[in-house]
């Protein structure tokens, strides 16, 4: 009667672990897949659209987390196949870094007007 | 002083706004897809259409030759269009035509190559369309040219025509 308690508890224990890892997988497949544009549909992510390219990604980007590849590193095969443009959040390289920047250097800037302006005011 | 100092920082500002929109209006709202040229081929396993064996890309691409890899299926109707065209390259003996069929009916696609003729050297399933992901491709028709180093030099989406066939020729010349 003991061993089959602690059978229980340790199947239990067990299902509960897997489910939660399962959880967690699906979790990174949805993140991922709402960052990686479907190339052949209009402004849709490959979570979104229902297309043929979008069901060949979703299927490569679930057996790429099965087999344990880091999100990186699952968007860096994808660079690699199709370039930047599958992802929707950008790379800070050479030919974006003025996009990271310029919010950047426009906030800078507005906040040195406004100071001026506050002490010219006091 | 401070009042031109504020003028010209606004002038700077509009003035790029404006380059910068300038320049957008330039660009082609259409996207193209970049030609992802010299890259290797994938390491893949697939099954043959006719024999339903499981053939490695070692195996696949193993002849010292020039290779084009065509994606098709026989619900497309640009392959159907591009297919005279594939029956004349697969004639050249400097070049070996691969069939990559893109998540089809096989015995649809076997009435479409018995209909039609066989280009293919080697014609492969891909029945979920992973496969035509490690080759970076979209969708179908799509074709890559691969070189003697079994690098991909060259890569056409959409259906070939009589323009590129002439290109192809001149590379595995």
């Amino acid at each position: 009667m003991k061993t089959l308690k602690i059978f229980i508890i340790l199947f239990i224990i067990i299902n509960f672990s897997q489910s939660k890892s399962n959880e967690k997988n699906d979790d990174l497949k949805n993140k991922i897949l709402k960052n990686i544009r479907c190339l052949i549909c209009q402004g849709q992510s490959v979570y979104d659209s229902e297309s043929d390219f979008a069901f060949s990604i979703k299927l490569i980007v679930d057996r790429k987390i099965s087999e344990g590849l880091k999100e990186e590193l699952i968007y860096e095969f994808l660079r690699g196949k199709y370039g930047d443009w599958i992802i929707y959040d950008p790379k800070l390289n050479k030919k974006t870094y003025i996009l990271w920047l310029l919010p950047l250097l426009l906030f800078l800037l507005g906040g040195a007007i406004m100071r001026k302006k506050l002490k010219f005011t006091n | 002083m401070k009042n031109k100092i504020n003028l010209f920082i606004i002038i700077f500002f509009l003035g790029f706004c404006f380059v910068i929109f300038y320049k957008g209006l330039n660009n082609s709202s259409i996207y193209t897809p970049k030609n992802i040229n010299k890259k290797n081929i994938p390491i893949f396993e697939a099954k043959d259409l006719n024999s339903s064996a499981y053939l490695n890309s070692k195996k696949i691409f193993q002849e010292d030759s020039f290779y084009i890899v065509n994606i098709w299926a026989s619900w497309c109707a640009p392959c159907r269009a591009e297919h005279p065209l594939l029956m004349e390259l697969s004639k050249n003996q400097s070049v070996k035509v691969i069939g990559l069929n893109y998540r089809d009916n096989l015995n649809n696609a076997k009435k479409f190559i018995n209909e039609l003729g066989n280009p293919y050297f080697q014609s492969i399933i891909d029945s979920d369309g992973t496969l035509s992901v490690e080759f970076g491709a979209y969708g179908v028709p799509e074709t890559f040219i691969i070189d003697k180093n079994k690098m991909i030099i060259k890569k056409i989406t959409g259906p070939i025509n009589e323009k590129i066939v002439e290109e192809i020729k001149l590379i595995i010349k």
